[in-house]
């Protein structure tokens, strides 16, 4: 059996952090593996740790900078990984979900998995849409949002729960092969152990350019354009309390004795 | 030309959301100088027809097909009526069910997709506005194509609240039964001791707590000030407290007295939950912090700093962590 899980590299914003043109500027910026991601992982090593002859593949689009964050999710289980990048994917403005789709598609057309594994959506541009696109593009079945995974792989089946809103699951049967997207909290990712991480160095990280998947540039043409990125103006009116903690503090503890909450 | 909607209803109720997506419809059908219909799958359609027969909507279009939600029947159902009507605009909530139909119907239909957006500007093309990075920044987009499909963010457009004399039409969508998904149930989650939704004063804690460890130091101040403890997401996801404790989307919706948020940065996923709050205190390092936005009082500095001292007024005392 072997499960295809799609990693995103995303970039977080400091706290402080300047604007140039229509992104944030890179000084601004680090790299992390998508949080949704690690969950969609984690799950993937679960099963192949579980059942004999699973072979768990990710799949990247991204820059070399990305490797670390492959290393990463290797380190914690993954057998092998493929990172798909070349100089047109580079130059395009932002890669939209239908673009991301037609990619991932296109590699897993290559890799035949028995089914895919994706993050509900990346911490940085939370399109929340990448996944079930996919599985529309590759013929698959699939569920959005799922923080409970059962697997019967011989009746080809998944027994899902989908996190609805308010505190309601929805339970679900998707026949396989199909595409589910990971909540998290579905498992708890296991940090990558320093024997991991050695290992991950040995294991397979295959780069393939838009000619290896089968696509042209093309792939990139999108009519979505980005137009404008700026700070949104806040709409607080907080009244800010200001000085060393215990003077904050003091201001907050007299707020709530006033409120009626704690007396004296 | 028409925009198309589509509502969303569960368990024997249309959700507040349709509303907010007649408004929002109905904005984007002016703008665009059109028309609004709206599509209605599954359930007492009729019974629902008549809930979201409100003021700005044209027509309503009912296809009688399942009982609850299941992605097959809707994707179906709205390619068929797509085909039908030949929309400009195919709008949809941004919620959990819209994200498990909409790219599959945008991919399908060949038609650009831009999810969670908060507004737009139509005019020939439409100018979409969304938020990135967890809502440090906003983003515009520029669609340009005849058809197009779009999410909006719940609770950002009113309900639409008049009743309305919008027609009503069966909509004969031929549904195939193989759907691939079989819907099983509900199941309702996080139940337990305590009823946040209950409480006048709330303590809650986000990401900001850092480890499990530190949990003492706010649990002893929600002691001290005889409030009840609650939480963001990740602290429910990472097993520190359990899930009725949790405010947010897919939480408890709270409207206590008074919301002091501990190291919480307001995703919006959060502030559903909770800003219907009377008063909220917010306690984070960032300033940036989109809690703030929404926080009547803030102290901008580090909750292991401040909390033990308000602990200490309260005649407590902090916990060693």
């Amino acid at each position: 059996m072997k499960i295809l899980v799609t990693v995103k590299e995303v970039a977080e914003v400091d706290d402080e952090f300047r604007i140039s043109g229509l992104d944030i500027d890179e000084s601004s910026l680090e790299y992390d593996l998508n949080e949704w991601d690690d969950y969609a992982v984690e799950e993937a090593v679960q099963i192949s740790e579980e059942n004999d002859d699973v072979e768990v593949v990710t799949v990247t689009i991204g820059p070399e900078r990305a490797e670390e964050t492959i290393r990463m999710a290797l380190a914690k289980g993954a057998d092998r990984a493929v990172r798909v990048w070349d100089d047109s994917l580079e130059s395009a403005q932002f890669l939209d979900i239908d673009t991301k789709a037609e990619l991932l598609a296109a590699v897993a057309e290559q890799e035949d998995p028995d089914f895919v594994l994706s993050g509900v959506q990346a911490g940085d541009d939370a399109n929340g849409a990448t996944g079930v696109a996919l599985a529309e593009r590759l013929g698959f079945e699939w569920a959005a949002v799922v923080n409970s995974l059962d697997l019967d792989a011989d009746a080809g089946l998944a027994s899902v729960r989908r996190e609805l809103e308010g505190g309601v699951e929805e339970l679900t049967d998707v026949d396989l092969p199909a595409v589910l997207t990971i909540q998290t909290g579905i498992n708890e990712p296991r940090y990558a152990s320093l024997r991991g991480i050695r290992q991950a160095q040995r294991k397979p990280l295959e780069v393939q350019g838009l000619d290896d998947i089968g696509l042209d540039d093309s792939v990139v043409d999108s009519p979505v354009e980005r137009t404008e990125m700026y700070e949104p103006e806040s709409e607080g009116d907080a009244t800010y309390w200001e000085g060393s903690p215990e003077e904050t503090a003091g201001e907050l503890a007299e707020f709530l004795r006033d409120k009626g909450v704690v007396e004296g | 030309m028409t925009v198309l909607a589509v509502a969303e209803h569960r368990r024997g109720e249309v959700r507040d959301v349709s509303f907010e997506l007649v408004t929002a419809g109905r904005r984007l059908a002016d703008d665009l100088g059109t028309d609004l219909s709206l599509l209605v799958v599954g359930g007492d359609v009729d019974g629902f027809a008549e809930d979201l027969n409100r003021d700005g909507v044209d027509t309503i279009y009912t296809v009688d097909e399942g009982e609850e939600f299941n992605h097959g029947v809707y994707t179906q159902a709205i390619e068929q009526l797509h085909a039908e009507l030949d929309p400009t605009a195919l709008v949809t909530p941004n919620s959990v069910n819209a994200l498990d139909y909409a790219p599959a119907v945008a991919e399908s239909l060949d038609i650009p997709l831009v999810t969670d957006v908060i507004d737009f500007e139509a005019d020939g093309t439409v100018e979409v506005t969304r938020e990135q990075y967890g809502g440090k920044v906003e983003t515009t987009y520029d669609v340009d194509a005849d058809q197009y499909a779009i999410t909006i963010r719940p609770a950002e457009w009113p309900k639409a609240e008049e009743t309305g004399d919008a027609a009503i039409e069966a909509f004969d969508a031929d549904i195939d039964a193989d759907l691939g998904t079989t819907v099983n149930g509900f199941e309702e989650v996080g139940g337990g001791d305590v009823d946040i939704t209950e409480a006048d004063v709330l303590v809650s804690i986000g990401r900001g707590i850092e480890e499990e460890e530190n949990l003492p130091l706010v649990e002893e101040l929600a002691d001290a000030l005889g409030a009840t403890l609650s939480s963001s997401r990740p602290i429910v996801d990472n097993g520190w407290l359990p899930k009725n404790r949790q405010v947010g989307q897919s939480g408890k919706v709270v409207t206590p007295d008074i919301y002091i948020a501990i190291g919480i940065s307001g995703a919006v996923q959060h502030v559903a939950g909770m800003k219907g709050a009377d008063t909220i205190v917010a306690i984070n390092t960032d300033p940036n912090a989109p809690i703030y936005d929404i926080a009547d009082y803030g102290i901008v500095d580090d909750l292991f700093e401040v909390v033990p001292e308000l602990i200490e007024e309260f005649g407590g005392e902090a916990p060693d962590i």
